[in-house]
């Protein structure tokens, strides 16, 4: 018996960043411009979906993405209320959407004729940053209830945005929220980032971000 | 809370390996780990025990090397090593930094036998 190392050389997330490649051909391949929005729990993402939808009506035809732990269809049916073609992935108990489930949720949108694509991944700071979805850009959904501390204790999840809502503003003159201290926490860990302040109770804030998104997907695409 | 993904990966990349190699086991796989990666050490073992049974892997020892995280200073170009998650350039106070190292996440060797050749 002969004992020999082996150099493998190879990163642990490989099998997943395979396939989001291949998802990333998929939505390339149909025109569709794709959003990987994540947030924690309760941050207002569906709301913030929905605002997006209607104040990107009647340009753009946009499909959704719905990732759950749980078998309920609560947000799904709200996106399908609005018009707009739903699937849902339900995770069965994990703690964010893989390379994989999305790929199979690719299957059942009729891409084509979708032009934007918003994957509502499942409400969790910590796990979804670690997974590649072959999405265009990566959005994370704060919000003023959350706390303004949370870019210090889930830093993974602000260095891979590319744009950051804050969400919930008319809360602001309620909750002990300290924008500066939010932001310099943002700063450190990507600095420049993009950052939209809106509520999606009021409204405030989502026609600057919807005119952001139109001149976004107008440009030209990062392979 | 997503090592038990990670941990299937692990097996996966370790046993094709193995299996190139023509392997008879796998004693050791040895993974580096940057500082910044939110991976577990206890976790991925707690599932590595139970995923390898019956594998090329089983019994197959877990070395984890961890990567000091390092970032890179936009504003006067100088690298320091990060002592806790958020701090500012120590040498000019920037807060536009750069992840230098300390995002690894890898399978860097694994350690086989090999069955004796039949002469």
């Amino acid at each position: 018996m002969t004992v020999n190392r082996v150099q493998v050389v190879e990163n642990i997330m490989n099998a997943n960043d395979q396939v989001a490649q291949i998802n990333r051909q998929t939505l390339d391949k149909a025109g569709a411009f794709s959003i990987n929005l994540m947030a924690s729990p309760g941050a207002g993402k569906t709301s913030f979906i929905l605002k997006t939808i209607e104040a990107m009506q009647p340009e753009y035809k946009i499909g959704v993405v719905e990732g759950d732990t749980a078998p309920v269809t609560i947000d799904a049916d709200k996106i399908t209320a609005a018009g707009m073609p739903a699937v849902q992935i339900n995770t069965g108990g994990e703690c964010h959407l893989d390379a994989m489930m999305l790929k199979a949720g690719l299957q059942q949108l009729p891409l084509p004729e979708i032009d934007l694509l918003i994957v509502e991944n499942v409400g969790n700071l910590i796990c979804p940053a670690a997974f590649n979805l072959g999405t265009h850009i990566n959005l994370l959904v704060a919000s003023i209830p959350e706390g303004d501390d949370k870019p210090y204790k889930y830093p993974n999840i602000y260095r891979g945005l590319e744009v950051l809502i804050i969400n919930k503003t008319d809360l602001l003159p309620y909750i002990d929220f300290r924008m500066e201290y939010f932001r310099q926490g943002v700063e450190m860990l990507n600095p420049g980032l993009t950052t939209f302040a809106v509520s999606c109770k009021t409204g405030e804030g989502i026609d600057v971000w919807a005119n952001w998104l139109r001149s976004r997907m107008a440009a030209p695409r990062q392979v | 809370m997503h090592e038990l993904a990670v941990t299937e990966s692990i097996l996966e990349i370790a046993t094709r390996h193995a299996q190139q190699a023509n392997a008879a086991r796998v004693t050791d796989i040895y993974l580096v780990i940057g500082q910044l990666s939110s991976i577990v050490d206890d976790s991925v073992q707690f599932y590595w025990d139970t995923m390898a049974e019956n594998t090329l892997c089983q019994g197959a020892q877990l070395h984890f090397k961890r990567i000091q995280a390092r970032m890179r200073c936009q504003e006067c170009q100088g690298e320091f090593e990060l002592a806790s998650q958020l701090e500012p350039c120590p040498a000019c106070g920037s807060f536009r930094l750069m992840v230098a190292a300390g995002d690894e996440f890898y399978m860097e060797s694994i350690e086989v036998e090999n069955a004796p050749e039949v002469i």
